[in-house]
């Protein structure tokens, strides 16, 4: 029995779901599965049962860090972590709030700003991400004071010369 | 030898450290590295979450400027290293993939160009025996756990560097300046990556393990090859005594004897002199 939702994630991700035999090694090797509802080896018979709902109101796509882990150790050379992005690129393209507001908040942070400078910039992504974000203010303010003290935060943003084409590829890649 | 060099966002920012003491390890072995102009941001942990094709083409758009050089690109952060590679092994292998990005990118991708990490370099081009007789003050005492995280060599089609499981690399070129490397089993699990803001409780709990581990290990600090897991060990352990996160190549710089060791040393969030001092390094 196959979904339509295992057609979209094997599109998206390159991967045949069809493949899992459900060993569970993915979930055995996870290192973030205490946090999740699932575990990446239920989500993925979730997907073949059609469990779309289920799968996008959680917040287990949204945890996958994408260490390879899984992908590593899966005996049918599925990479996992690829149809955790798959199912998030789903996630986001039906409407739905992700289940890690704020991890999707870093994501959209952090390409924003690569987006704008072409590269990464703490002090401009981390201010936003403080203020934006639902995690208490305070937290994480000494460990900022003392990476910028050291030097590691520079303020302002360097201009390099790739940054007209980041812009072009992130308009080119859009399809 | 001559090679390019790809940064990356961290080691202007965070990863500071990493930076400059791979560079003077670098000039001080007679090794040149020439920073590529005009590189962009790898993509890092987010770019694919959104889409896999810009999470290829911002690499690609820095393999394209490496092109121009006859010369392998040399990549500290692990991070970037495996979406370099990544994007390279997707214009090597697939010609739908290469077609796509060189129309997107407008350049002819040539596969001219070898993406290696510092590590891989150090340990192949120079060997555990050069980096032996370059030892001045040999880290004779100190005990250190060798810490790669994910990215360096998962997924293993990709990277191609070392042992998923139980890599090596690191440690050979650690006790060729006099490290005493403790066996471990943890040299590749994951430090919670990019979660480190928004879920600081799984951070500091994959964190504060490794941190235990390591002590269990009878080590005195981690030596690591990623900005991001650097920062991590060493922002998120709660425990006390906290365990100091060195790079690699602070290390190397250290034992050659660098005068610069102590400027990076200065940059770390728990200083690890007292470790130093300690065995008298």
């Amino acid at each position: 029995m196959n979904s339509n939702l295992v057609l979209e994630v094997d599109r998206l991700s390159g991967q045949q779901i069809g493949l899992c035999y459900h060993c569970h090694k993915c979930t055995a090797g996870c290192p973030v599965v205490d946090a999740m509802q699932y575990g990446p080896d239920l989500l993925l018979r979730m997907v073949a049962l059609g469990r779309d709902d289920a799968i996008f109101k959680s917040r287990d796509i949204w945890l996958c860090v994408g260490c390879y882990t899984c992908a590593t150790r899966c005996p049918n050379g599925i990479n996992i972590a690829a149809t955790m992005d798959g199912l998030r690129q789903i996630s986001l393209a039906r409407g739905y709030a992700a289940g890690e507001r704020d991890a999707l908040l870093f994501h959209r942070l952090f390409m924003g700003v690569v987006k704008r400078f072409g590269r990464s910039h703490e002090a401009f992504m981390l201010g936003l991400f403080k203020i934006l974000s639902k995690v208490p203010l305070m937290n994480d303010i000494p460990a900022g004071i003392g990476l910028f003290v050291r030097g590691k935060v520079p303020l302002l943003p360097a201009r390099i010369t790739a940054s007209a084409q980041v812009r072009q590829i992130f308009q080119r890649s859009k399809k | 030898m001559n090679y390019s060099y790809y940064p990356g966002c961290s080691l202007h920012s965070t990863g500071l450290e990493y930076g400059l003491s791979t560079r003077a390890v670098f000039k001080h072995l007679g090794l040149g590295l020439t920073e590529l102009d005009g590189w962009n941001c790898c993509g890092a942990s987010s770019a694919h979450v959104f889409d896999h094709n810009l999470a290829l083409a911002l690499p690609a758009q820095t393999l394209s400027l490496a092109q121009a050089f006859d010369r392998d690109l040399v990549i500290p952060c692990a991070a970037c290293y495996n979406r370099l590679k990544g994007a390279d092994m997707a214009m090597r292998n697939d010609a739908a993939t290469r077609s796509q990005l060189e129309s997107m990118l407008g350049f002819q991708y040539t596969g001219s160009v070898a993406v290696r990490p510092v590590l891989a370099v150090l340990a192949e081009d120079v060997g555990v025996k050069r980096i032996a007789e370059e030892t001045r003050h040999p880290l004779n005492g100190l005990k250190v756990v060798t810490y790669y995280g994910c990215l360096l060599v998962r997924p293993p089609e990709i990277a191609q560097f070392d042992d998923p499981d139980n890599p090596q690399v690191m440690a050979e070129l650690l006790r060729a300046v006099g490290a005493e490397v403790m066996p471990w089993s943890h040299a590749t699990d994951c430090c919670g990556g990019s979660l480190s803001l928004s879920r600081s409780d799984v951070v500091q709990n994959l964190v504060g393990k490794l941190a235990e581990r390591a002590r269990e290990a009878g080590a005195d600090t981690i030596a690591t090859a990623c900005p991001l897991c650097q920062v991590n060990l060493e922002m998120r352990q709660t425990a006390e005594p906290k365990v100091p996160a060195f790079y690699f190549t602070e290390l190397l710089g250290l034992a050659f004897g660098l005068s610069d060791s102590e400027k990076w040393f200065s940059k770390h969030l728990i200083d690890p002199r007292p470790v130093l001092e300690r065995v008298a390094v």
